[in-house]
């Protein structure tokens, strides 16, 4: 059920344009109006989202040290992965974000015989996300080509580099088969894996398939069924430009693509796939280890009760006196 | 309480693999051996805690208020506009399952509600449900459920079932930090009254009476007579410690718990005889007698509240600067919350040492530095007289407690300062040490006894990396410094590793340390013979 119906969904949405378009002849629902909606509502819920999460003040500096601090002169501290100030800060976040430096410890638990637990390396589930991410990256730069014009030349260095291998015409991008096969992998270890299936819920599922859907659908249109990219360059320039045209006989495959990503543009703001955002912000990698050094303000640090020392001498007055302990009042 | 169950039966029972059934679908189980009682009504009460009345675990009415479930869900709005990291734990998390074997209690449970991950989704499905627009419409689809008694009760046993060690936070992509959330669920639960007793009778004792054991002023002093005296049988040098000693150049806090029970008494021998040979300037508190701080297990208030008493004595006495002891959570407390708390120190001075003139610069603001930062700068500067032949008969692992290791990142003073006092020191594997160290199965409160077959499940993965070495290289002391370590390692090890004894860092440098005017020494502080012949000075 968790697997099956974010399926059924894709395939719905997918039937649902394919109708729409081919049957019913909406292209101007699914070529200009849900387009401008989807950029629409992923912009301002994007924005809605790490503003709202920004007015929640960080009341303590809680990181999360994961290596030498900083003390004793002669003692060397470890800048990326407990830093102490803004530079090593940075470090850290781009370690985390641009390598995924944490999932790079992953280990496995074994339990052996003796008993013995065994800490496995586990570095796929890093590859595979790495890969996902990074190809996912390149994929969307290199869509840029399809609304600037002239081209710029690192944008077309990039898609040569993502085509250097020169197999096929048109080249094979390398990116996009990466892309579907580390999110095909991230699907197969969702379900196959006991735990991982476990834990994962619906909203976990849905955003594979739906990309592994709009992986497809690209894949099939650039090397398959073939469309006309000057076509779609001039609708996408249109709609940049707000002066959208509908391209014309454009195949139907063209509008499941972009209603696809359409879909997920929406979809980003209201889920899980916000942590492109969250990580940006997560106090416990974000922050320096210099609370000794630094006072951090809380601010909504408010007075609280005490026990004053004066109430605990009135308490134990005589009894500190008997064996000789200093008191303030005689 | 509940029978123990024998090594073997406990091994033989883990699963990793998850049942068929969500976890949604099954309903908590209190499991005896696995919880600790319930706050008594005496403890809430002291504390100013809602909802005080006796009440029991095992029974089906937990007494709790009418809107019970109202109380907590303004809660959960209160906290997620107080913490971002609330806000975006509850958000951000992509079931990725890095986190899910990193526990040490899911790893000697198998239980799949200790996988980090499925402890917050204990939360989040509440926070799905009632705070985001897919949860509200989507229900279940979107992992979502109803706040019920069954949802409470299943929280009060699993973050009650979680040390806050922050072992799952290093493996996390995003940094999620279950502990961050177990704090956050506390102060929930703590709404309702639903401490438990472990927790909240050691917190009003400190409240009281300064510290956790409820010691009274005099009972500290006839308890520190008392090491004064074994001192002096095994040294023949009598130390003469002050308390609530107004002008003194340095306060010291540590945690009680030291002044109490073996082998915490030992370390405290220690710092004894370590302050006396150095002819330090300090003084001992009744008033601030704690440093530990089970406030911090409760709510932030009740930790803030517990900690004022470091500087507003050390503000009383007029000292210069404080120096802590070994512990755990009291420097997560410390280094990351205290000058927050009840800041700026600004009637102190920055943490220098008399005997070394080091500057401590990385406490520059809080003025409050770490007994194994001190003692590695005094090793450094060789002012100490050392002979670690005399702990030549120990081979010596190192335990990193969590909060030292995750939540300050202290690795090397420690190590350095046992490598200078003992001659044999093996590290346990990579995976279990420094910030992936493995709690002790102990932490965060849950150290009592009724919950110990818990107890020994959560510190299995500790326990077992001490069987390596004790196996590869006849280990047989477990150093540590947190004073939580010191009551929770002995009967870990006497289970899973017999022949392994726990210390404190301190003890081993007192058991090296040379002092002016000692008789020779036949014994450790423990009143072992002392296995190497001291030759006469080779």
């Amino acid at each position: 059920m968790k697997i099956l119906f974010p399926l059924l969904v894709v395939i719905i949405l997918v039937g649902l344009v394919f109708m729409g378009v081919q049957e019913a002849n909406l292209h101007l629902l699914f070529g200009i109006i849900i387009p401008y909606v989807s950029v629409t509502i992923f912009i301002l819920g994007v924005i809605a989202r790490v503003v709202n999460w920004s007015r929640s003040p960080v009341p303590f500096r809680i990181p999360t040290t994961c290596g030498q601090q900083k003390s004793l002169s002669w003692i060397k501290r470890d800048c990326l992965e407990n830093p102490s100030n803004a530079v090593g800060v940075i470090g850290r976040m781009a370690l985390e974000i641009l390598t995924f430096r944490s999932l790079f410890r992953n280990t496995q638990t074994e339990l052996k015989q003796g008993p013995y637990l065994v800490y496995h390396e586990e570095k796929l589930l890093w590859l595979a996300a790495l890969a996902f991410h990074w190809s996912f990256l390149i994929v969307v730069i290199r869509h840029f080509r399809l609304f600037i014009e002239p081209i710029p030349g690192c944008l077309s260095l990039l898609c040569s580099l993502d085509g250097f291998m020169e197999i096929g015409s048109p080249v094979v991008f390398l990116s996009g088969v990466a892309l579907l096969g580390a999110v095909s992998f991230l699907l197969l270890r969702r379900i196959l894996s006991p735990k991982i299936s476990y834990i994962s819920l619906t909203a976990d599922y849905f955003p594979l398939f739906l990309i592994i859907a709009i992986a497809a659908s690209g894949i099939l249109m650039r090397y398959f069924v073939k469309v006309d990219v000057i076509d779609i360059k001039a609708y996408t320039l249109g709609l940049l430009s707000l002066h959208p045209v509908i391209p014309a006989d454009v195949s139907v495959i063209f509008y499941i693509h972009l209603f696809l990503v359409c879909v997920l543009l929406v979809y980003i703001p209201f889920s899980k796939l916000m942590h492109l955002g969250g990580i940006f912000l997560s106090p416990t990698r974000n922050m320096a280890n210099n609370n000794r050094l630094k006072r951090h303000i809380n601010p909504w640090n408010y007075p609280v009760k005490v026990h004053t020392y004066e109430e605990y001498e009135e308490h134990f007055r005589e009894k500190m006196k008997q064996v000789g302990i200093p008191v303030e009042k005689e | 309480m509940a029978k123990e169950p024998k090594p073997q039966e406990i091994i033989s029972q883990i699963n990793y693999n998850p049942p068929q059934k969500s976890w949604m679908d099954i309903p908590v189980e209190m499991k005896e051996g696995m919880f600790c009682y319930g706050a008594k009504e005496k403890s809430l009460q002291t504390l100013d805690f809602p909802n005080v009345r006796s009440w029991s675990v095992l029974e089906e009415d937990w007494k709790l208020p009418e809107k019970w479930d109202k109380i907590v869900l303004e809660g959960i709005a209160e906290r997620l506009k107080k913490y971002r990291s609330f806000k975006i734990f509850m958000d951000i998390c992509v079931r990725c399952g890095a986190c899910a074997d990193k526990c040490h209690f899911f790893l000697g449970s198998g239980d799949p509600k200790n996988m980090p991950v499925l402890r917050a989704e204990l939360l989040r499905s509440i926070y799905r449900k009632n705070f985001t627009a897919a949860g509200k419409i989507l229900g279940k689809l979107a992992g979502a459920r109803k706040l019920t008694l069954n949802v409470l009760k299943e929280w009060w046993y699993y973050f009650y079932q979680c040390s806050e060690c922050r072992r799952c936070s290093v493996f996390c992509p995003y940094g999620i930090d279950t502990a961050e959330i177990t704090i956050i669920a506390r102060e929930l639960l703590n709404l309702l009254g639903l401490n438990i007793e472990w927790i909240a009778g050691p917190a009003a004792n400190c409240y009281l009476k300064g510290n956790h054991l409820g010691l009274e002023p005099h009972t500290i002093k006839n308890s520190i007579d008392f090491l004064v005296d074994e001192i002096e049988e095994k040294t023949g040098v009598r130390v003469s410690p002050t308390f609530n000693r107004k002008g003194a150049e340095i306060l010291f806090v540590t945690p009680s718990g030291d002044l109490f029970a073996d082998p915490g008494t030992y370390t405290c021998m220690g710092y004894l005889m370590l302050f006396h040979e150095l002819g330090l300037d300090y003084t001992w508190s009744t008033y601030a007698s704690e440093g530990g701080n089970f406030g911090f297990f409760t709510s932030m208030e009740l930790a803030k509240r517990l900690n004022t008493k470091i500087y507003a004595e050390a503000k009383r006495l007029g000292v210069k600067w404080i120096l802590g002891g070994e512990c755990g959570h009291m420097w997560r407390v410390i280094n990351q919350y205290m000058d927050t708390f009840n800041g700026p120190a600004d009637f102190l001075e920055v943490p220098t040492s008399p005997i070394t003139g080091t500057k401590f610069e990385n406490a520059k603001s809080t003025k409050m530095t770490h007994i194994s930062e001190f003692t590695a700068d005094l090793i450094k500067h060789k002012k100490l007289n050392l002979d670690p032949r005399r702990n030549d008969h120990l081979k010596v692992t190192f335990h990193d407690s969590c909060n030292v290791a995750r939540g300050m990142g202290m690795f090397e003073e420690p190590r350095y300062v046992i490598k200078n006092v003992c001659n044999h020191f093996y590290e346990m594997p990579e995976n279990t040490i420094r910030e992936k160290t493995f709690c002790c199965g102990s932490g965060s409160g849950l150290n009592a006894s009724e919950n110990m077959e818990m107890r020994l499940r959560g510190g299995l993965p500790r326990a077992n990396a001490v069987k390596y070495v004790q196996e590869q290289y006849g280990v047989n002391m477990l150093a540590c410094i947190c004073a939580i370590d010191r009551a929770a390692l002995p009967p870990l090890m006497n289970y899973w590793v017999p022949g392994v004894d726990v210390t404190g860092v301190t003890e081993l440098v007192a058991n090296a340390l040379v002092m002016k005017g000692e008789k020779k020494r036949t014994t450790n502080l423990r009143g072992e013979d002392l296995s190497v012949e001291e030759k006469a000075d080779v």
